[in-house]
């Protein structure tokens, strides 16, 4: 690859290549306050490619590739390479993550207490966490939320926060003083902002959490939380992790202490405000 | 006809509330189930019966409220199909 980054979120270490320098460039602004893989050394690859030699300069398309691949991912315009970039460093740890447990969901902490909130798309998890993180809370990720198979701790993997269409103004809002990437309009998400996590979040990135509280939130809904049994949050959990099923017995113990040992609710609310107070009561 | 528990080594079996936890070693497959199976599975380690057997030792000991050979024999099929039990043959 003709341009190369390096860069370490929480534990992991990524190293992406690229055939063309504007994505990286952007990367390297975003994560600038992120330190290098340990010992240099990355757990991840990732490759941003042009399928044929004239598509890097003739309407520059980018193919997301790495050590895992998804075959027959469609290709971005060279406009979102940064939303490619971010795309394959989430599909090596969705595909390739064996160090932890894996969950598809947001994490924020306070006094050593972490919430995990997950659900699914457009459930608001991101959203959420940037609101909570604008009140003081340290953002561990709005993404994946990373528990230990011996410890039951949870890691963070603070990325950058992938905030989408109605979300982009309301933590726009919030955090006046935060750092953004560019809009990126007519994804297949809709329009995308990156939001840049702060100075605690990634100061603090090595620091891991005792899990205390599991959410299920949904938005669109009248404010309403219940209790979610440990049976019903454990089957949740599976459809929400990539890796539960090939760490086998490590993954089936993780994800039984989690929901034996941490309290699950699932909340519903119909606008941001009433999430952060009801996650606020609740934590 | 007579059926046993998997061997014991191969189950962990994790009672979380309403629902049971079992996860089979030799295929790797978590199966989420609801009773009478862990109590099922408890009295066929302790050796191998047949269906009417162990209907007996269900009613005996969990007050089963509606004893059905048939419908037991269609569940120790769905257990052998998953590899929780296995048939072993009488003699």
């Amino acid at each position: 690859m003709r341009h190369l980054t390096q860069l370490r979120i929480g534990p992991i270490g990524f190293r992406i290549g690229s055939h063309w320098r504007r994505p990286l460039a952007a990367l390297d602004d975003l994560y600038r306050d992120y330190p290098a893989p340990h010992d240099g050394i990355a757990d991840f690859n990732v490759h941003l490619f042009a399928a044929r030699p004239w598509r890097r300069v003739l309407r520059p398309s980018v193919h997301i590739a790495g050590d895992f691949v998804i075959p027959d991912a469609a290709p971005l315009p060279l406009a979102q390479g940064l939303l490619a970039a971010e795309m394959g460093m989430n599909l090596q740890m969705a595909l390739g993550l064996r160090r932890f447990l894996l969950l598809h969901a947001s994490m924020v902490e306070r006094n050593g207490r972490a919430v995990l909130m997950t659900g699914i798309s457009g459930a608001g998890k991101s959203t959420l966490a940037a609101l909570l993180m604008a009140r003081g809370w340290r953002l561990m990720g709005d993404e994946f939320a990373l528990i230990d198979c011996a410890t039951g701790l949870a890691h963070a993997f603070p990325r950058l926060v992938s905030l989408k269409n109605e979300a982009v103004d309301v933590v726009a809002q919030a955090l006046p003083g935060a750092r953004f990437g560019p809009l990126l309009e007519g994804t297949p998400k809709g329009a995308i902002r990156h939001l840049v996590p702060d100075a605690c979040a990634i100061a603090a990135m090595d620091v891991p959490a005792e899990p205390s509280l599991i959410l299920f939130p949904r938005f669109g809904f009248e404010a309403a939380a219940r209790p979610v049994l440990p049976s019903e949050a454990f089957v949740r959990l599976t459809q929400s992790s990539t890796n539960y099923v090939s760490l086998a017995e490590r993954g089936f113990d993780a994800l039984t202490r989690l929901v034996q040992s941490v309290p699950a609710r699932a909340i519903d609310y119909p606008d941001a405000e009433t999430a952060i107070a009801m996650v606020e009561a609740l934590a | 006809m007579l059926y046993r528990a998997a061997d014991p080594a191969t189950l962990r079996v994790v009672p979380l509330d309403a629902l049971t936890l079992v996860y089979h070693r030799a295929s790797g497959i978590t199966h989420i189930v609801d009773a009478p199976v862990p109590e099922i599975l408890a009295i066929l380690a302790e050796g191998p019966r047949n269906v009417a057997g162990l209907l007996g030792v269900l009613v005996e000991r969990f007050d089963l409220a509606d004893p059905d050979p048939a419908a037991l024999a269609v569940r120790l099929d769905e257990l052998v199909g998953a590899g929780l039990v296995e048939r072993t043959c009488a003699i």
